[in-house]
């Protein structure tokens, strides 16, 4: 069941959007993340629709698995939806009892559906074609001027990529754990909401622990390595931009040049 | 004797219609009997887990059925708690799974899930630590202070609180010191004779199971592949050095000494025997 989560997956394949630098991905979903909430109006939206088809059609994924990345933020698309259809004054299409239905609602309602919705497709291609490794590798370089003010850049995505490594792990260990409670007759199904909140400290208690024992010894591992941060740390894969890149980052401009300076956006 | 669980045509297969689709046991049919001890043996990724999770309804079989007693366990899937307590399962490495703030409330917790009240969970609590070979003093400690042998003991006694037909240990020892390796499976063994419970133990050591159990099931490749008393099993060594195993130390130091000509059951599996078999060989030549 939890394993089911696919939420920040990688999924290996061999698609140009595999192939590209992460620093490229980045700076496109970056630049998408910002179309997205600049959009107003159905052209615009419709531009950022189609910015992410072809992403998903370059990247091979499927679209089943995007969608079902979908699952876990379905209860957050509808309490948006839902505030938004109810709390937007203007004119009023329906009402009953307390509530109204405003047709400026309804437009909201659905521009913010679809805006989530387009927000986390899109950066799950991110993750779904991009290794954890690669991707806070590519966000490091991308960040480092910012070494300069003395952000600690390499020490966050270190931090990052060591979360990244231990999702997997701490969702099997939560599934053991899980199954380990449930043969002594633990039940996570039925009773109140107070009731089911109670039942998850004996898989919480232990699941925290090995958390902390985990990252104790991880952290004694890379000592007996003598990693001691960024100073004098060279890298074993250095990222260099290929054609491609430019290729992809020059044609992405220019469709967004072209479309904006088209309809005048 | 009288089968306690009757596995049939169990198949498991995960992640059915995706491309990672496995299945982890194919088409298995065993039988547990009552009051035996079992040994369940398997290479790593044979399938061990995976079985043994089916017998308690933690997995439900995605093709055959489990028997316990005469009722397939998941006719009413509402009442597949009642199945966790008649079969206790013992995790491999249960000590991760400590949780309360004194061993004596994590060993109650099973019985507290099964609804009984404070007198009988007290008499529980004090017999299966008695069992798991804990000492009164250590049940008010956390369990978080104490040795990894004893979490382990308090994990077990957990388990055997629950007062199951069947308990099913996976790798019980897995991972202990020698001295308390032996102590602990003297304990299970002690629990056994005392209250005649069926135990099944998994385990990948030969030598722990050649000294301990009644019965052996061999699986490989999702599959049983052997089962039978010790001497039948390990009589069958190249078959089990095939599916990548090995037969106990004892049955190899017999195996050598038939190679070089001396006239012993190549197939004996405790040292006890084949020390009888030597001496009665001296006291033939002498």
């Amino acid at each position: 069941m939890l394993k089911d989560i696919t939420l920040g997956q990688y999924f290996p394949g061999n698609s140009l959007a595999h192939r590209l630098d992460p620093r490229t991905k980045i700076l496109l979903t970056v630049l998408y993340i910002v179309i997205l909430f600049c959009a107003q109006g159905f052209v615009s939206y419709a531009l950022v629709a189609g910015l992410l088809i072809i992403g998903v059609k370059v990247s091979g994924v499927a679209p089943k698995a995007l969608v079902r990345g979908l699952k876990p933020i379905l209860f957050i698309i509808c309490f948006t939806a839902v505030l938004n259809l109810f709390y937007t004054p203007g004119e009023i299409l329906a009402s009953f009892w307390i509530f109204k239905i405003t047709k400026e609602g309804v437009f909201t309602a659905f521009f913010m559906v679809l805006r989530i919705t387009m927000l986390i497709m899109g950066t799950f291609l991110l993750t779904y074609t991009t290794s954890p490794i690669s991707l806070t590798d590519g966000l490091e370089t991308l960040l480092a001027p910012l070494k300069k003010i003395k952000v600690p850049v390499h020490e966050l995505s270190m931090i990052m990529s060591i979360a990244l490594r231990f999702i997997p792990t701490l969702i099997e260990e939560t599934d053991k754990i899980m199954s380990a409670q449930k043969a002594r007759g633990a039940d996570f199904e039925s009773g109140s909401i107070f009731q089911r909140a109670k039942a998850l400290v004996p898989i919480l208690v232990p699941l925290f622990i090995s958390a902390f024992r985990r990252a104790d010894e991880l952290a004694i591992a890379m000592e007996c390595r003598c990693y001691h941060g960024d100073a004098g740390r060279t890298k074993l894969h250095v990222l260099h931009y290929q054609p491609r890149d430019y290729l992809v980052l020059l044609a992405y401009g220019a469709i967004l040049v072209g479309v904006l300076g088209r309809f005048g956006l | 004797m009288k089968p306690i669980i009757r596995v049939e045509n169990l198949t498991h297969t995960y992640g059915e219609n995706t491309p990672f689709c496995r299945s982890a046991v194919k088409d298995v049919n065993m039988e547990i009997y009552q009051g035996e001890f079992l040994g369940v043996i398997g290479h790593t990724g044979s399938g061990k887990s995976t079985l043994i999770q089916h017998l308690n309804g933690l997995l439900k079989p995605t093709g055959g059925r489990i028997l316990l007693g005469d009722r397939d366990i998941w006719a009413e899937p509402k009442k597949i708690r009642d199945v966790r307590f008649r079969v206790g399962l013992v995790f491999q490495y249960p000590e991760y799974q400590l949780f309360e703030e004194t061993a004596y409330k994590d060993i109650a917790f099973g019985p507290k899930n099964m609804g009984l009240d404070e007198k009988e969970i007290d008499r529980r609590v004090r017999a299966s630590a008695a069992f798991a070979g804990l000492e009164e003093e250590l049940l008010e400690k956390s369990p978080f202070d104490l040795s990894g042998g004893q979490k382990r003991r308090v994990a077990i006694a957990g388990v055997i609180a629950m007062e199951p037909e069947v308990l099913i240990l996976d790798e019980p020892s897995a991972g202990l010191d020698p001295a308390g390796r032996k102590s602990l499976l003297e304990n299970i063994r002690a629990y056994h004779k005392e209250k005649g419970t069926t135990v099944v133990m998994v385990s990948h050591s030969m030598d722990e199971v050649a000294e301990n159990v009644d019965r052996i099931v061999v699986l490989a490749n999702a599959g049983v592949v052997m089962s039978g008393m010790p001497h039948e099993v390990f009589s069958r060594a190249q078959e089990l050095i095939d599916v990548g195993l090995n037969v106990p130390q004892v049955t190899q130091v017999a195996m050598e000494l038939v190679k070089r000509g001396v006239p012993v059951d190549p197939a004996v599996y405790t040292v006890a025997d084949l020390r009888a078999a030597l001496s009665a060989l001296k006291g033939g030549r002498a």
